[in-house]
């Protein structure tokens, strides 16, 4: 469990058009800079947005990521559900759900 | 000079980015009530603008995190989100490294005050701004509170951040505006985004009014997780702009909760009296 990196990884993706197109490219060449664990780091090449967010991966640096993958933001409401139902409860952070009734 | 206008605002990047989801009248109503506290920004006559926002790491993160930091540069660059996500193409916005270092010495008087010669702006500034300096021709000065990386700062001292800079602005001859973003009781990018509790909300919004220094710090983070979530802890960025403009009442000029937009909306100005 290296939550820190994983989400020290994406505020550097977020912040960084360049690196952006690294990633995107050779996601492997990005990763390797990080200490990650393999769930981790198929999380984040998978995509699995539903699994970050059970990792604990602050929404607030989540949301650009899923933006960044491609998500309308219906679908990365949907993903977070998702991941809760296939991998339970959000283990880390401040950005557990209540009760899941959002907006959409 | 000093302080000529003082406000609060929603900040939330729905707001923007998910206008084509939200019902037309709260959509129109909240941006009419944005385009009114343009105007009256605009008539104060600024020669700056503070942004007291809290960030969402576009520049911050756990590895060397202040609680408080103010921007020093000549220009800054935003939105870091794609652009067609947030609704807001991507720009430089101007800054005055020159007022910024002298306002950063004072408050550094008071509070051990970060800078920054580089910043890039998020929703948590960029959406103001979309509204409130829509030409980008009014030098803004950005201020982060730390509102996401816990251990967070007290409310006390964010209202005694307040009341720094406000001492800062005085001792400077330009005309300053403050604004400071944030959301309210919120429960954003979770799956419970769109929760919104209003009567928290407007419970908050009576204490900022008041301008009641005691009733806004009797809150404490952990009841306020609880009962306002995550996105609560940015009261910090309103108690800023009541200790900045102390014994000063605010008023309200919008509030809805608007779920889409992921926060109970809302628009308030101090009344500075005549400035």
């Amino acid at each position: 469990m290296s939550l820190y990196y994983v989400q020290k990884l994406l505020y550097e993706l977020n912040r960084s058009e360049e690196l952006q197109t690294q990633f995107f490219d050779d996601k492997d060449s990005v990763l390797k800079d990080f200490k990650l664990t393999d769930e981790e780091k198929t999380a984040l090449k998978t995509p699995d947005i539903g699994l970050l967010y059970v990792l604990g991966v602050n929404g607030q640096i989540l949301m650009h990521y899923a933006a960044m993958c491609g998500y309308a933001w219906p679908e990365y409401i949907q993903a977070m559900r998702d991941g809760l139902e296939e991998h339970g409860q959000v283990r880390a952070g401040l950005y557990a759900t209540t009760d899941g009734k959002g907006a959409i | 000079m000093s302080l000529v206008f003082a406000g609060i605002c929603s900040h939330a990047p729905g707001i923007t980015g998910r206008k084509h989801m939200a019902d037309p009248d709260d959509a129109n109503t909240f941006y009419a009530a944005f385009d009114q506290m343009r105007v009256e920004l605009e008539a104060s006559k600024p020669d700056a603008l503070i942004v007291i926002a809290a960030e969402h790491f576009a520049n911050f993160f756990m590895n060397n995190m202040p609680s408080y930091c103010m921007g020093m540069a000549e220009e800054y660059y935003g939105p870091i989100e794609d652009p067609d996500w947030l609704g807001i193409q991507r720009t430089t916005i101007p800054g005055n490294a020159e007022l910024s270092r002298r306002l950063i010495e004072y408050v550094m008087n008071d509070i051990d005050l970060a800078y920054a010669e580089e910043w890039k702006f998020d929703h948590g500034i960029s959406v103001p701004l979309h509204f409130l300096t829509p030409r980008y021709d009014l030098p803004v000065i950005p201020v982060n509170i730390n509102c996401q990386g816990p251990p967070l700062t007290p409310l006390h001292r964010s209202w005694a951040f307040g009341q720094a800079l406000r001492k800062a602005c005085d001792s400077v001859p330009e005309r300053i505006a403050i604004v400071g973003t944030g959301g309210i009781s919120h429960w954003p990018a979770t799956p419970d985004s769109g929760k919104i509790d209003a009567q928290w909300d407007k419970d908050f919004l009576q204490k900022w009014s008041d301008n009641d220094k005691q009733a806004m710090l009797s809150y404490t983070d952990e009841q306020t997780y609880l009962d306002a979530g995550q996105g609560g802890f940015e009261i910090r960025n309103f108690i800023a702009v009541s200790g900045a403009t102390e014994g000063a009442k605010g008023i309200v000029r919008y509030y809805r909760p608007i779920p889409i937009f992921a926060v109970g909306c809302t628009i308030g100005v101090v009344d500075l009296g005549e400035v």
